[in-house]
């Protein structure tokens, strides 16, 4: 268990009901803790990518393993538990529900995962919230009580990375985090994200259309290499 | 417990909508409540207007249109009981009491009802509330009257006051007993039905003043009888319009009735109060069904006001349920958000419409008791009540399975990444 791979596809097949398919990846295998970037346009696959790895898309055929377990083999149900429990999303842009406030969008992922809930000791979870925004850069008092629409895209993105990262989840995906930001804001929001990634000891899979970024990544990887599908075209 | 929270803050950061939404179920769900509670008053108040009596008899023709001029004054009598009959009836060895009961005068709009004293002393309403005097008591002179409550307000009358009776009924009557006025003896309490809305005279008095009076029309000067010339004359009456019985026992009450539906001298009709309350209510319920009918209908608008409202908040809220999704929840999880939200908006509409309707009631039942002698009991919610109010919150939360599909349909197909 302990040796097995973050994120492990392989032979993954998928394709809509009566659709041709659109996504093939040989084998895709993300070490623990490993910081990985992947280039990727639209239109690569790289979303189709993400739902397997999310378990919201399930594969016709292949294996989807992370942290060990084979999501594929999962109901559907059971795929939400795990990606609740195990994984933590950044997107490009709008990442945070609008009527809850900074701490609550924080604490959402602990609402939904009991497990994740548990890793943070009890009573702590307020505490392990304030301390992801305190190490994301993000000024506590004022600001936690806040609603989430009075932020700054920058700062909504550094929420929505404390939120990723509450409860220690061993995988992280960023979906174009940064592409909504500044030069100089960047920069800052991606260190903090590695920083925070490796202190929780979590894989990190950053997809981005930027590749002056790559080189930040202990590896980089495009869509094009990895989708057998995009290579024919 | 997350689903509730998220449905609690979501509708509280769209108060706006939320409001208009639970104010539309709110007002539709009081106009339904409050139609329930005055379907239950009128017919509560329909059922107490005669208690204890156990036959009504008057000349045979239909059993509600005895009902309605014995008890309601409402319509005519076609024929009268005569006085031979009645005195037999009254003196069989079954019968407790009777009540004699003449009509066929009125005075300002108000029927006028001869009777006896023996009205004041067995004529019971509501259960077991006799008649009670506000002021005064029953009458004592040839020429006294007893004022129902009604009447005695609207008309602002005090004791003493002398009145005029007209013959005939309707509002205006240019034939009236001018030459034999009454003097208010007594004023009735209050009791919520017919009585109060009825002026109580002797027997006697109305053969007094009917004495010179031949089909209609009073004899010309010469041939008038006085006030008190009348009080000298035998007032003994030939007949009356109907009478109300008391049994010595409750058993013989059918046997008494057969006996007086084959009365072979006279054509008679004996009714068993209870039985024709029940008929009449029947006819006038299709008015209160339909009532209730149309406020059920209101309730629909309301609860389809709910669904469009979801329904238009489903595709800004897209992007938040990949947001929810993305965090664990699933397509199930999205699916019992909204229909939790149309739970909520259901129960709150429910919970601000009863204490709307309680709200009206305790303005409102003043005004109704005043004006139409209507009890509205408050009371608590009733078994039937209850039932209706948990139907509109289950009709609230099949409705909210319409958005809740949708949004499940959506989740599934947009995962992490909504088309918006």
């Amino acid at each position: 268990m302990s040796l097995s791979p973050a994120i492990d596809l392989a032979q993954v097949e998928f394709a809509w009901r009566g659709a041709p398919p659109l996504l093939a990846v040989d084998r895709l295998i993300v070490e623990r803790g490993e910081r990985i970037f992947l280039r990727g346009p639209s239109g690569s696959g790289k979303s189709t990518l993400l739902g397997l790895i999310g378990g919201v898309l399930a594969p016709r055929t292949g294996a989807v393993r992370l942290l060990g377990t084979d999501i594929a083999a999962l109901t559907a149900s059971a795929r939400d538990r795990f990606r609740g429990e195990h994984l933590g999303f950044i997107f490009q842009m709008f990442n945070l529900i609008p009527y809850l406030t900074v701490l609550e969008n924080v604490l959402l992922p602990a609402e939904f995962s009991r497990p994740r809930r548990a890793r943070i000791a009890s009573g702590a979870l307020r505490d392990e919230a304030l301390r992801l925004l305190g190490a994301l850069g993000l000024a506590t008092d004022d600001l936690v009580e806040r609603q989430v629409t009075q932020l700054s895209i920058g700062q909504q993105q550094r929420v929505a990375a404390a939120r990723a990262l509450l409860g220690r989840p061993g995988i992280v995906v960023a979906d174009e985090p940064t592409s909504a930001l500044d030069a100089d804001t960047r920069t800052g929001f991606l260190e903090l994200l590695m920083n925070e990634c490796r202190a929780l000891g979590a894989a990190l899979l950053f997809v981005s259309h930027d590749t002056a970024l790559g080189t930040l990544f202990d590896r980089q990887l495009s869509m094009d290499q990895l989708n057998g599908l995009a290579r024919v075209h | 417990m997350a689903v509730l929270h998220l449905t609690a803050k979501s509708l509280w950061n769209r108060r706006g909508t939320a409001l208009l939404t639970i104010a539309a179920i709110t007002i539709s769900v009081a106009l339904l409540l409050g139609v329930q509670k005055m379907r239950g008053a009128a017919r509560e108040s329909f059922a107490n207007t005669v208690s204890g009596v156990d036959l009504i008899v008057g000349a045979r023709s239909g059993p509600l249109n005895l009902l309605l001029y014995s008890v309601f004054r409402v319509g005519d009598a076609t024929a009268n009981v005569s006085w031979a009959s009645y005195q037999k009836i009254a003196h069989h060895p079954d019968v407790a009491w009777t009540i004699p009961i003449s009509l066929g005068d009125s005075h300002r709009g108000f029927r006028v009802m001869g009777t006896t004293l023996d009205y004041f002393r067995h004529y019971h309403f509501a259960g077991d509330h006799s008649l009670a005097f506000a002021a005064g008591g029953p009458f004592s002179d040839l020429y006294d009257a007893v004022l129902g409550a009604d009447v005695a307000q609207t008309l602002g009358y005090k004791l003493g006051d002398q009145i005029i009776i007209a013959h005939g009924i309707g509002n205006v009557s240019f034939a009236q007993h001018k030459d034999k006025p009454f003097r208010v003896a007594g004023i009735l309490r209050k009791t919520g039905t017919p009585v109060d809305r009825t002026v109580h005279v002797s027997l006697e008095a109305i053969t007094a003043i009917h004495i010179d009076w031949q089909s209609g029309m009073q004899a010309p000067a010469g041939a008038r009888v006085s006030a008190e010339e009348a009080r000298h004359r035998d007032l003994t009456p030939d007949s009356v319009t109907a009478f109300l019985v008391g049994m010595n026992s409750r058993v013989m009450t059918f046997t008494m009735q057969r006996a007086i539906n084959e009365y072979r001298e006279e054509p008679l009709l004996a009714i068993i109060p209870g039985v024709a309350l029940t008929q009449l209510w029947e006819l006038v319920g299709i008015a209160d069904r339909a009532l209730m009918l149309v406020a059920a209908f209101v309730v629909l608008a309301g609860l389809l006001g709910m669904l469009t409202a979801i329904l238009t908040s489903l595709n800004e809220r897209r992007r938040e349920m990949a947001i929810l999704r993305s965090v664990g929840a699933g397509p199930r999880h999205v699916f019992s958000l909204l229909v939790t939200e149309a739970g909520v908006l259901g129960i709150l509409g429910v919970l601000s419409g009863v204490l709307l309707t309680y709200v009206l009631l305790a303005v409102g039942q003043p005004v109704l008791e005043k004006r139409y002698g209507i009890y509205m009991r408050f009371g608590g919610i009733s078994a039937m009540d209850a039932l209706i109010l948990g139907s509109i919150i289950v009709a609230a939360l099949v409705m909210g399975l319409v958005p809740a599909w949708r949004a499940y349909r959506n989740a599934l197909s947009d995962g992490l990444t909504p088309r918006v």
